[in-house]
């Protein structure tokens, strides 16, 4: 019933006429369809190697011990709670800085939508975005430490000129929550680069046909445009979830005490000094980030099955 | 399909329709995100000019950067660039010549196969790097052998890294797209499927390849994990060693590193823009 | 829905992973520099010319975990690039001891394996079987409980617990107690987490013996930080010459030759050692069995060994492990040497068995005192 349907139902017509027309059948047309499959198997294989591979040997490493015999010790303590402590706060600041900056990413795409596409604010944003959505590590936990650490710029100047003190209960910027507004320093920036090309593709004519229909401004964002941007919305939502979850280098500058997140407590195992031989759990700590990305997805693909019943 | 870009309506009438926001609310909007996100960096700048901890301010790290001595820390930067670069271009070609044509074909002809691709495509995020590595190293070990021990090989690695956000770009685009008929429109008018391609569908993807391609080479540049762990050189490994000497110089660097990187993408996208002609 | 073509794909992948791995575990021998890889002393190469050439020869040397400003590092790696004309590839600067042998491991047979490293003890003592023993040539210079006896590890330097400190903010600790004081609030941060960084295990181990207790408990360790925590004057972030320079950790407990590296770049920080025992604890050197660059590596032992080597770490604010003998030589730089002092006093250093119970106290307790 939406605008949405026609021009489907048209190509599917052009295409089952295309399909009687000029498909071979029989051998000809097994032929044609086995190449289709060996198109794949560039890709296929490229990912194989050097996806498939190296996660396997990671996460079966960690149903092994250090001699190399089979055990689930290392599977049954991601369910102490002080692990799962750690899944859920990377949960809570993973969910928090995806929604957070995909909004406000939305608003800075809205904010583009109708300036010329080779214009410099949109080259000049382009850039910017790709710079800093992976401006990231030591570098960018240094630059917050100056500008909001206990002796920042920011913290400095609210402190003498407005009496502020934003650490009057602590300095929260090394524990958990200090992550938030670091990591949404780079969420917000994926998003632009991620959402743009889907809000540019809303069509003219559908912001016409609502005009047309008498719709108001409200009518056309909320029965429209926020359907179909829909799928592209959460796919980046689900980026940039993704992105917060297993980011590792930031938090390892801001936070030197202790492993509140899921990727230190992966440091932990990994690199340690002065506690050896445990670096079979960061397999199983691998294999516990995986299983919450794969349940994630599966939410993903429910929303997803759910918006497009009335796209397609 | 789309109407061409040319005849775009009359702003104030866009405006009420909804399709833009007025001038108030973007220069508003990007106003204040604009602030705050140049916070940090100012912050950099500030500190880069500070004269030890007594308070004061002077030049005299920036004017440092020219001095002799810091010669032998230049040479490995240098050589870290250009890793970096080479590894960037390889990257997007890896990006352009494998992903792109795999998701089209995808989306034309195995819709059932998307979930599957979008699932593969978001792995990579979901395992740190620090892990990633442990598995990879083995896998390296055998391309070493194969392909010579020579950096550009991290490309191989990168590719699966900047999977996620390349998918992303990519799909938004084809989502917004009507590639299907494009397609059919292409092969009626008896265009081959390399035809269709390039003439065809890649224009309508200009924006998406584009994205793809900026974050691709950001990835690349700003990567610094798998390269430490595999012990090659690049970009930001040489920035962490010149970061070890003295730290007014490594943010000075690292800012150095982000105007350099803004200004290769903002010539990307330049010579994108005007070689396709106008753009829609 | 699994098709027959989705086992097809998992049983190829099944196959290569096998393929792959079995491909990855094969050793390839090394070309034409057996003796090298297994000389254990100068003379096995027919004297230190025979070997500074068979190691320029190689042209190369790859470190690992050596910043320029670890106990002067960098001038020490200029020097012998200078010396030698053998191309020092220094790779990531700041990793751990444990991360040096992961790195040896997943490198194994590729030319940017690390050929040297310069390990905490725990990790050096647990990793031998990746070493290759080797004897520098003035062996016998070095102190009998600072060496392994084949030479697979050895000590090479090492400093005191010091406390470094913003001098244009907060006034000079003379005791434990004073960082404790108001003065004191959100100021003092340690080198890393004690239950992986060395330099922060060293602090605990400072606070422990300086709070009276013996090396066998870090308890009284423990529960200082704890205190120091619920005195607000613990600040939880990794100190790095950055975050000294811009004031945001005000004052580090970190080994002395960190701490005058931060107070030669930054103007105003200043280093004390506190009254009473000192803690120390030697790095240890030791060679990759499987080096790239076996003569080089080599090479770089005698080198690091050398009055030459070891005067720049006292330039760098490190005590090298030949300074008695150095002493009783003349060899030592007097400037370098009065600059820091000599390391005087109560003098102690855990033992293995001291180490590995520290560390599992730690383990347990840490998180818990400071979270």
């Amino acid at each position: 019933m939406t605008v949405a349907n026609t021009p489907v139902l048209v190509s599917d017509a052009a295409e089952s006429e295309t399909t009687r027309r000029h498909s071979p059948s029989g051998p000809a047309k097994r032929a044609r369809g086995l190449a289709k499959y060996l198109a794949l198997t560039p890709f296929a294989a490229y990912v194989i190697v050097f996806l498939g591979i190296p996660t396997t040997i990671a996460v079966v490493s960690g149903f092994f011990t250090d001699e190399g015999a089979f055990t689930l010790d290392n599977v049954a303590g991601l369910f102490a709670p002080n692990v799962l402590a750690t899944f859920g706060s990377s949960f809570w600041v993973s969910a928090v800085t995806a929604v957070v900056g995909a909004v406000v990413g939305a608003l800075v795409c809205y904010a583009l939508l109708g300036t010329r596409a080779d214009g410099p604010l949109r080259s000049f944003i382009d850039s910017v975005s790709s710079v800093l959505a992976q401006f990231g590590g030591v570098m960018l936990a240094f630059a917050f430490i100056a500008a909001i650490g206990s002796q920042g710029l920011i913290t400095v100047l609210l402190r003498d000129s407005f009496g502020l003190d934003i650490f009057a209960d602590g300095v929260w910027l090394y524990q958990v929550q200090g992550l938030l507004p670091v990591y949404i320093y780079f969420q917000v920036p994926l998003m632009v680069i991620t959402f743009m090309p889907a809000l540019s593709g809303l069509k003219l004519q559908w912001a016409e046909a609502n005009a047309t229909l008498g719709g108001t401004r409200f009518t056309y964002w909320t029965r429209i445009a926020f359907p179909v941007l829909a799928p592209s919305f959460f796919g980046s939502l689900l980026l940039l979830f993704a992105n917060a979850f297993s980011s590792y280098a930031t938090a390892a500058a801001l936070i030197s005490q202790g492993a509140q997140i899921v990727p230190l407590q992966i440091r932990a195992a990994l690199v340690s000094e002065t506690v050896l031989g445990r670096e079979n759990m960061a397999g199983a700590l691998a294999l516990g980030m995986v299983v919450v990305m794969v349940v994630v997805m599966w939410g993903y693909s429910v929303l997803q099955n759910r918006t497009s019943r009335w796209q397609k | 399909m789309t109407r061409p870009s040319t005849t775009r309506p009359d702003t104030s009438v866009a405006v009420r329709m909804g399709t833009e926001p007025s001038r108030l609310v973007r220069w508003v909007i990007l106003g204040v995100v604009g602030l705050v996100f140049s916070i940090p960096i100012v912050a950099m700048v500030v500190f880069s000019f500070r004269d030890g901890l007594g308070g004061g301010y002077t030049l005299a790290h920036w004017t440092g950067l020219f001095d002799e001595d810091a010669a032998r820390t230049y040479r490995n930067l240098f050589t870290g660039i250009g890793n970096s670069l080479l590894l960037a271009v390889v990257t997007v070609g890896i990006v352009l010549l494998v992903l792109l044509p795999t998701m089209i074909l995808v989306h034309l002809q195995f819709p059932r196969l998307r979930r599957t691709l979008e699932f593969i495509c978001i792995i990579p995020i979901t395992v740190p790097a620090i892990v990633l590595v442990v598995g990879l190293a083995p896998v390296y070990s055998v391309v070493v052998k194969v392909a010579g021990g020579s950096v550009w090989t991290l490309a191989f690695a990168y590719g699966i890294t900047v999977l996620p956000y390349a998918y992303r770009a990519i799909q938004s685009n084809l989502d917004a797209v009507d590639v299907v008929t494009l397609s059919e429109a292409g092969r009626t008018l008896s265009a081959n499927w390399g035809q269709t391609l390039w003439f065809v569908l890649l224009p309508n993807l200009k924006r998406g390849v584009l994205a793809a391609s900026f974050i691709s080479v950001a990835v690349v540049l700003g990567e610094f994990t798998i390269a430490s762990l595999l012990n090659r050189t690049n970009l930001q490994t040489a920035l962490l060693q010149v970061s070890q000497s003295d730290p007014y110089v490594a943010v000075i660097f690292a800012l150095l590193a982000l105007a350099f990187a803004f200004i290769l993408l903002l010539s990307i996208g330049r010579i994108g823009r005007t070689r396709t002609g106008s753009s829609s | 829905m699994f098709t027959k073509r989705h086992l097809a794909s998992v049983a190829i992948f099944a196959a290569a992973a096998i393929t792959l791995s079995a491909c990855a575990g094969s050793d390839t021998p090394a070309e034409g520099d057996v003796d090298a890889a297994t000389a254990t002393s100068a003379e096995a190469f027919g004297g230190l010319d025979a070997l500074i050439e068979a190691a320029q020869a190689e042209g190369e040397l790859n470190v690992i975990a050596l910043p320029d400003d670890w106990a002067n590092y960098g001038e020490i790696k200029a020097a012998f690039e200078e010396k030698y004309d053998i191309s020092v590839n220094s790779a990531d600067p700041g990793v751990s001891s444990a991360e040096e042998i992961t790195a040896a491991k997943n490198l194994k047979g590729q030319d940017t394996a690390p050929d040297v490293f310069d390990l905490g003890s725990a990790v050096a003592l647990s990793s031998t079987d990746v070493f290759a023993p080797y004897q520098v040539e003035n062996w016998a210079e070095i102190p009998d409980e600072n060496k392994e006896e084949t030479g697979l590890w050895v000590n090479d330097y090492t400093g005191s617990m010091s406390i470094g400190y913003n001098s244009n903010e907060v006034p000079e600790p003379e005791s434990l107690d004073d960082l404790l004081g108001a003065d004191y609030k959100g100021a003092v941060a340690i080198n890393g987490d004690p239950t992986q960084a060395g330099a922060a295990f060293a602090a605990v181990g400072l606070a422990t013996v300086l709070s009276g207790g013996t090396l066998d408990d870090f308890t009284p360790g423990i529960e200082y930080f704890g205190e120091l925590k619920d005195a607000g004057n613990f600040l939880p972030v990794d100190p790095t010459p950055a975050t000294i320079a811009s004031g945001e950790t005000k004052v580090v407990l970190d080994w002395s030759y960190n701490n005058l590296a931060a107070a030669a770049t930054v103007d105003g920080w200043e280093v004390t050692t506190l009254p009473g025992t000192v803690y120390t604890s030697y790095y240890n050197q030791a060679i990759n069995a499987d080096a790239p660059h076996p003569a080089a590596a080599r090479l770089w032992q005698e080198f690091i060994y050398s009055a030459e080597g070891q005067n720049m770490f006292i330039t760098g604010g490190a005590y090298p492990v030949t300074l008695a003998a150095m002493n009783e030589a003349g060899t030592t730089d007097e400037d370098a040497i009065a600059k820091i002092g000599n390391l005087e006093g109560d003098i102690v250093t855990p033992t293995e068995e001291q180490s590995a119970a520290a560390s599992a106290l730690l383990a347990e307790k840490w998180a818990a005192a400071i979270g």
